[in-house]
């Protein structure tokens, strides 16, 4: 048993932690999430350089990391900074897919920062539910309509789900196109997220697509694509969550009232020691999640982790901001940004419920 | 024992019902229904209509112009305004200055600025917070010291909601910075056009601009803008208190905000039926909706006591602890029913941006509404002062 990272996993994460912490302050990425993209060239290729999109693929593939250990120490970095940046968007969802269809050519576009992706899969009924598809394709052309595709603006290609046969939430009859973000009749509706970023409604009108891996058996390839940004959306958080509680923790042994630090109280002292017990528990399912991962228990503990996370991520985001009181229901106190990103998180993927459900449906079978 | 209202307290409801229906427009229950928003406009036009009405000053004497209701009345009516969407009537001048200039007011100051709260040719905030005084409010540091017929202010307040819509600020400013800390403090009225004010925005978390930063540079205030005694500031200030904490458990809010997850839930999907039937969501549902209906039992007993003529105590402190968590809980509702639709959000500052918002449950910035509602915990005396209130008089060394 060893719960140390390798030498190189640590190396990748003081050099993100170094980076983002000179570059990335509250005040740079509030002038990203007010732009009209939503994101930074910048510290996207600077990002890619330091190989934080290298590191979620193997060495067949381009890439240097590739497991789900890699996957977690990038986005554990970049959620403990509040980046808004698709790197979840395109490096897991969309580069997995990538990856897994063989497309080597376009995933050395994406590994050095030069190519974006979307995965266009949920739908506005579909909730969180993966077999949901209405978007039909006949042959190569595909209608239908997506629900908050982030990322989709930006996209050079956008990844769409599409039914070629079957009920409308069988997993089997899946195909999945690769469309070119300027495609005719295809048309997206973008906004801004509450979090950062933006994404889009997208309407797809007898949109010429082309088909990555065999018609109608895609469904694998997008469970596995995201099981793994599963992984990085908790391994975001948990890193949003250590920000949450370091800038408590500094919070209640600065800030006087009463003539003493309020830290000192012990109606606080002690909720925050229940945040502190919370974090270790947050750590442990999300090295859970990527241990099991390549096992046959990899959706049971994905499940776990991620209601974990969502239980956990509430209470951290909501005791953070009231042991703080009205400072942090400031835009530009670096926590607003922060709770607001551990909330939202539970919103992709599956929320605390689905993932409750899911755990015991899984443990059942 | 009876749970039920009497015939007359009935026939207030079905009068309150009739009015909101005829007198309220309708595109301002719609804005407030989907989380916009109001204009200084649009807020002071639905007080001149409840002032048409004689509705206005719900809480205040006949003789001072006011409805002179009590507390059951007061809280029909913000029970049913809640449900029609109505907008929350601006506090600052008409619950909290209002009562403390009737009590310790001159009359020429009740005569002066009281029928200019009803006619809404002022409009008032709140001069208490400051940033090193927050849950410790009686170790500001904001000074008034006078010098002839004025005195002369220096310093900061902070968290001043809808101060960028005043014209008049009430604080509290300290008067003798040697006396005991609750002891130096008055109760000063600041005309916010006098030079050396300056108001700064607060934007909050979701982009929106209710609050803000009052600066104070030597500016010079009438002494006759001093209410009562000098260094008696801090005996109103706590009259005030027990003004705002009316309507402090937020029920007919709860209630407004109940209706609406539901109706989310009837009509968002989960695994291919109606979210509501789901058993997880179903019963988080459950568990809010049994805290909510009892808490409507609390807020009722007491509120039936307050009209009686008993000040509620304590038991406001109960109330805001147990209604705002009851609150926040069912704007947590909310934002799970909408599922992924939580996250679009656009900035009010950004003109028109909220149209290109999807929203398919007609449900507005729920999510927005979740983290904004997260002050309810934390301003007017936090929850954690709340229940060091209930604490020390339960336990022992009440006040």
């Amino acid at each position: 048993m060893n719960f140390d990272l390798t030498e190189e996993r640590q190396m990748l994460r003081d050099t993100l932690r170094r980076f983002l912490r000179q570059k990335y302050t509250t005040e740079v990425r509030n002038g990203i999430i007010a732009s009209e993209t939503g994101i930074s060239s910048d510290i996207w290729s600077a990002l890619a350089e330091l190989g934080v999109l290298a590191a979620l693929f193997p060495e067949d593939q381009g890439g240097f990391g590739g497991q789900a250990f890699d996957v977690a120490v990038v986005f554990e970095e970049l959620g403990r900074a509040g980046v808004v940046e698709p790197f979840l968007d395109t490096g897991v969802l969309g580069g997995r897919i990538l990856g897994a269809a063989g497309d080597l050519e376009r995933l050395e576009a994406v590994i050095a920062g030069g190519l974006q992706l979307a995965l266009a899969h949920a739908e506005p009924t579909s909730r969180y539910a993966l077999s949901h598809v209405h978007t039909g394709a006949d042959g190569t052309r595909i209608t239908g309509r997506k629900a908050v595709v982030l990322n989709a603006e930006a996209a050079d290609y956008l990844i769409v789900s599409a039914r070629v046969r079957g009920s409308f939430d069988d997993a089997d009859g899946i195909s999945l196109f690769l469309v070119p973000g300027d495609a005719d009749g295809l048309t997206i509706q973008g906004y801004p997220l509450l979090a950062g970023g933006r994404a889009a409604e997208v309407i797809l009108e007898n949109v010429e697509g082309t088909r990555i891996g065999s018609e109608g058996a895609a469904y694998p390839m997008i469970a596995d694509a995201v099981a793994a940004a599963t992984v990085a959306q908790i391994a975001e958080t948990l890193g949003a969550m250590e920000t949450a509680t370091a800038l408590t923790l500094d919070y209640l042994m600065t800030r006087k009232q009463f003539g003493r630090p309020i830290g000192t109280f012990q109606a606080l002292a002690h909720r925050m020691a229940d945040l502190l017990i919370e974090m270790e528990q947050a750590r442990s399912a999300v090295i859970n999640a990527a241990g099991y991962f390549d096992t046959s228990e990899r959706d049971l503990n994905i499940s776990a982790a991620k209601n974990l996370i969502g239980r956990a991520g509430r209470l951290v985001a909501e005791e953070a901001v009231q042991m703080h009181g009205g400072i942090a229901m400031t835009q530009e106190y670096e926590l607003a940004h922060i709770a607001k990103r551990i909330v939202m998180a539970d919103h992709r993927f599956g929320d605390t419920d689905y993932h409750l459900e899911r755990f015991i449906e899984l443990g059942i079978a | 024992m009876d749970l039920s209202y009497s015939e007359d307290e009935m026939a207030f409801r079905q009068e309150v019902r009739d009015f909101l229906r005829d007198e309220l427009p309708k595109d301002l229950s719609e804005k407030v229904r989907l989380g916009r928003d109001l204009s200084k406009a649009e807020m002071d036009n639905w007080q001149s209509i409840l002032q048409g009405r004689g509705w206005l000053a719900q809480n205040w004497p006949k003789v001072f112009g006011g409805a002179e209701w009590n507390a059951v009345q007061r809280h029909i009516f913000e029970e049913e305004a809640a449900g029609a969407h109505a907008p929350r009537i601006v506090p600052f001048g008409l619950t909290m200055l209002g009562p403390v200039l009737q009590k310790f007011g001159s009359k020429d100051q009740q005569d002066y600025w009281l029928p200019r709260i009803l006619s809404g040719e002022d409009w008032w905030c709140q001069g208490y917070s400051e940033p090193g005084a927050g849950s410790d409010l009686a170790s500001l540091k904001t000074k008034a010291v006078r010098e002839g017929d004025h005195y002369v202010v220096n310093g900061q307040k902070t968290w001043t909601t809808l101060g960028q819509h005043a014209n008049m600020i009430f604080c509290l400013v300290r008067t003798d910075p040697h006396a005991k800390q609750q002891e130096g403090i008055s109760f000063l009225l600041i005309d916010m056009d006098t030079p050396g004010v300056e108001v700064r925005p607060i934007i909050l978390l979701d982009g929106s601009h209710e609050v803000n930063e009052v600066w104070f540079t030597d500016v010079k205030v009438p002494v006759e803008n001093l209410v009562g005694e000098e260094n008696k500031g801090w005996t109103y200030a706590k009259y005030l208190l027990t003004h705002e904490r009316t309507n402090i458990a937020g029920v007919g809010f709860s209630q407004a905000g109940l209706a609406a997850v539901k109706r989310i839930a009837k009509h968002a999907n989960h695994n291919g039926k109606p979210l509501i039937e789901n058993p997880a969501f179903a019963a988080r549902l459950a568990q809010v909706e049994i805290d909510l209906r009892a808490m409507a039992t609390t807020n009722l007993r007491i509120i039936s006591k307050a009209a009686a003529g008993d000040a509620p105590g304590v038991e406001a402190s109960m109330l805001k602890v147990k209604g705002t968590l009851i609150r926040q809980e069912i704007n947590d509702l909310a934002r799970r029913a909408v599922g992924p639709y939580a996250m679009p959000f656009a900035s009010e500052a950004v003109e028109g941006a909220n149209d290109l918002i999807p929203d398919p449950f007609d449900a507005g910035p729920v999510a927005a509404d979740y983290f904004n509602n997260r002050k309810l915990s934390i301003f007017g005396g936090s929850n954690e002062i709340q229940r060091g209130i209930i604490a020390k008089t339960m336990l022992g060394g009440g006040r």
